[in-house]
């Protein structure tokens, strides 16, 4: 990786540099209104949550499947804003800890004060369509005329690969799907409101074998957002805050795989840890990318939970809900509350962020001092690109 | 197993024909280097020029070396069926009517990773043979094949929907005084045609072999004059409905010099029977073809046109041929887009002289009528676009790709 044979560089703290104002406009699973439309209310709650107009927020970054043929140029006219750092990032599941990461390096170096991060997408009737046939050249090329299954059928390769290769079973990744459904049906926000059992999950019709009915997310329409301050202005304005104790992100890892096992986490989940200082065990709380439940699997062993291979019996020796066994995913995560396209990313920064801050009132676990999130997303061909993850800590952590 | 394709049963006048329609076709520009290789029937990627690795989807950088130089090549075919789903719900309408779809990924032989439609006996772990095929929209596909023959496997449905296998579909073939013709309707008998209509015009004048023709399993003579408008128009209402794949055997050989006194009342004859039948024949064959390109699984199919191989290079001892052919086929690319709504293939048989007495003073080598015939029925049953057939026919293909001013001065010594 590193051909100049320098030694790497020494990733800077954060020191100083907080998110906070998390912030979720309900979703609906259709909406006729618009991307910007979307983007607005979220905007509208950060001012709301900061008590602050949002012309002061000086810093704006913007992720959207379905704000064409507007850039984030064009939004600053569309909302009034004027700021002197705009970021846009087009890049699905991974665009909340990339969007993080930017904005804080953007407020540590003074180029921005408040930076709001806002992640919003509507879902009209055919949106989910339109965005399958264009996701990408490759996809175009060598995707999606094989079948156009979208990410199910994509997914449903690797997922094949996983069980084939460490023995997970379909009642493991279902033991995930009804312990998020558990914690959803507390979140008043989450699209999914009836119980699921286990049985259910298992009798469920096929979508592309072996992914089911409920491995798959549901496209929706909704907005995230939050905002990216220091540490000192969050105390002017009375906000509770979570420290970003680390991030990373990685594209493109590990092309030698034949089929996808491991994301960019496995490369630099050391890193994570050891630039926040702690380790795998001492994280309360995890909010995983969970676009399928094996992708959520493989973050475990990725992420330094277990060994690669070990997922199934990690899985096995948890019960992964709010008032259990490694709480992860308290919100319901994607599976239980849809995925409002590029919010997808930022639905667990949002929900890690309030863990921590423990303002995340029904879903909140006890003793949530430390928590980590992850991002991932970007099926371009056979596997998804990009992964990215973020160590949060609250005031007193 | 694949199961046998049945016998169609009669269709129900009141139930409403499925209307055509076709997989997803945007593809980038680089991507239609596969395109070209599935026209011929090749298995053809990108390798790089610089440091030769095989690489795939289309690129238009090396991702090992980021050399532009990325030519497609023939490459080997194997590979491992390293996953396989079937997908049960699809974005696109063309799936949604052909749903169970098998696609999978394999890891070819010479690097990549391909993710491809999968033959319904291939299994997960197993090797396979992978192919280029040419999709009911016209774009390039890879598939992934069984490695040895299994029993039907020519009938397994996604297979069915790249090729036009002529088995238990309907043919015309438009001229059978023409011994391409007569060869071509025992050919398809044996592939399994279920109706073969062979075009005869004037059919009090006898012709060779007319009783041979005539005991075919499945043959029927019918009227057909390609210089006249009425005879096809006629045809065309009494059977065009039924013919799921029609190959114009129509020629018109007369040997002769540019300079020859009637040398254009003799090129307007043959133009008026070449390309003026063909034109005929589309107009009045080819609306309803585009409209049965999804008439049950096996409705319309394939548009067959045999050509001289000199249509792409003027052979002047057979002047007038070439010229008419050469019309011919910029004709055929005209009908080839117009067919393309019906997921209807039009397929060109490029041969040498044949070996029968209009080509008498031509010399060896020759093709025989059968073995045209066998490789128009190949190439249907591999769903090619272009078939090259025969010693000359390839040779011309090769020296025009080569240097066609060295053909060009060459062919006329």
């Amino acid at each position: 990786m590193n051909g100049t044979g320098a030694a790497k560089s020494k990733r800077q703290s954060y020191d100083g540099v907080v998110a906070t104002v998390p912030v979720t406009v309900p979703y609906q699973r259709y909406s006729i209104e618009s991307g910007q439309w979307w983007i607005g209310r979220a905007l509208r709650a950060l001012a709301d949550g900061a008590g602050i107009s949002h012309r002061d927020f000086d810093g704006f970054s913007v992720a959207s499947f379905s704000i064409a043929p507007d850039s984030a140029v064009g939004l600053t006219q569309h909302f009034g804003l004027s700021p002197r750092w705009l970021d846009t990032i087009p890049m699905g599941g991974v665009s909340g800890i990339l969007s993080l990461r930017r904005a804080a390096r953007a407020v540590q170096a003074g180029d921005a004060d408040i930076v709001a991060c806002v992640a919003g997408d509507t879902n009209h009737v055919d949106t989910f369509r339109k965005t399958l046939s264009n996701f990408s050249r490759f996809a175009q090329d060598a995707v999606y005329p094989y079948g156009a299954g979208g990410p199910n059928a994509s997914f449903a390769l690797i997922a094949r690969n996983y069980m084939k290769q460490f023995g997970a079973r379909r009642e493991d990744f279902g033991k995930l799907c009804v312990a998020q459904r558990d914690n959803a049906l507390r979140n008043p926000h989450a699209l999914m409101k009836k119980p699921l059992t286990l049985d259910q999950y298992l009798a469920a019709r096929p979508i592309a074998e072996p992914i089911h009915l409920f491995d798959c997310v549901m496209p929706c329409a909704g907005a995230e957002a939050f905002l990216v301050m220091r540490e000192e202005t969050a105390r002017a304005l009375a906000l509770p805050a979570a420290k970003i104790l680390s991030t990373i992100e990685r594209h493109n890892a590990f092309a030698e795989d034949p089929i996808q096992v491991r994301g960019g986490w496995a490369q630099d989940a050391g890193e994570l840890y050891a630039m926040a200082g702690i380790a795998p065990a001492d994280i309360d709380v995890v909010q995983t990318y969970d676009d399928y439940p094996v992708i959520s699997m493989m973050q475990f062993e990725d992420l330094g939970f277990c060994e690669k291979g070990e997922g199934p019996d990690f899985v096995r020796k948890h019960s992964f809900t709010i008032n259990g066994s490694f709480p992860h995913n308290t919100s319901g995560g994607q599976l239980s509350v849809g995925q409002a396209g590029a919010a997808g990313g930022h639905l667990g920064i949002v929900e890690c962020m309030r863990q921590v801050i423990k303002i995340a009132g029904p879903t909140q676990i006890d003793g949530a001092r430390i928590g980590l999130a992850s991002g991932f997303g970007m099926i371009n061909y056979d596997r998804g690109l990009s992964a990215g993850a973020v160590i949060f800590a609250g005031d007193r952590a | 197993m694949s199961k046998p394709i049945a016998k169609p049963k009669r269709k129900n006048p009141l139930e409403r024909t499925r209307e055509p329609l076709l997989p997803p076709a945007p593809r980038s520009r680089t991507a239609h280097g596969l395109t070209r290789a599935a026209a011929e029937g090749r298995f053809a990627i990108q390798r790089c020029a610089e440091c030769h690795a095989f690489t795939y989807p289309p690129r238009d950088a090396c991702p090992r070396c980021l050399s532009d130089r990325l030519p497609f090549v023939d490459a080997p075919t194997g590979g491992v069926l390293a996953a396989l789903t079937t997908v049960h719900v699809t974005a696109d309408s063309y799936f949604r009517e052909r749903l169970p779809w098998r696609t999978g990924i394999v890891t070819l032989d010479c690097g990549p990773q391909a993710i491809a439609h999968v033959h319904g006996d291939c299994a997960e772990g197993e090797r396979v043979n992978m192919s280029l095929q040419l999709d009911r929209g016209g774009q390039a596909a890879l598939f992934a094949n069984p490695i040895s023959r299994t029993p039907d496997m020519q009938d397994d449905l996604q297979w069915r929907e790249m090729t036009a296998d002529p088995n238990q579909r309907r043919v015309l073939i438009t001229d059978g005084r023409n011994p391409v013709g007569q060869a071509l309707a025992k050919t398809l008998a044996e592939a399994g045609a279920r109706e073969i209509f062979v075009g005869v015009g004037e059919q009090w004048k006898p012709f060779p072999n007319e009783e041979a023709l005539r005991q075919i399993g499945g043959v029927k003579i019918v009227p057909l004059d390609l210089t006249d408008e009425r005879s096809v128009a006629d045809l065309a209402t009494d059977i065009g409905a039924k013919v799921d794949i029609l190959i114009n055997t129509t020629d018109h050989i007369r040997p002769g010099h540019l300079f020859d006194a009637g040398a254009t009342l003799r090129i307007g004859e043959t133009m008026e029977q070449t390309l003026f039948g063909a034109m005929r024949l589309a107009r009045a064959f080819a609306p309803v073809m585009i409209a049965r390109g999804a008439d049950g699984r096996h409705g319309a199919a394939a548009w067959v046109n045999l050509l001289s191989v000199h249509a792409l290079a003027n052979l002047p001892a057979l002047g007038s041929l070439s010229v008419s052919h050469a019309a011919c086929l910029s004709l055929s690319h005209w009908l080839r887009a117009e067919l393309a709504r019906g997921g209807v293939k039009l397929m060109n048989a490029f041969s040498g002289p044949l070996d029968t007495e209009w080509f008498q003073t031509l010399p060896p080598p020759k093709v025989a009528p059968a073995a045209l015939a066998t490789a128009v029925v190949d190439g249907l049953r591999r769903g090619l676009e272009e078939v090259y057939v025969g010693d000359v026919a390839n040779d011309i293909k090769t020296r025009l790709t080569a240097n066609p001013k060295a053909l060009e001065r060459e062919i006329g010594q």
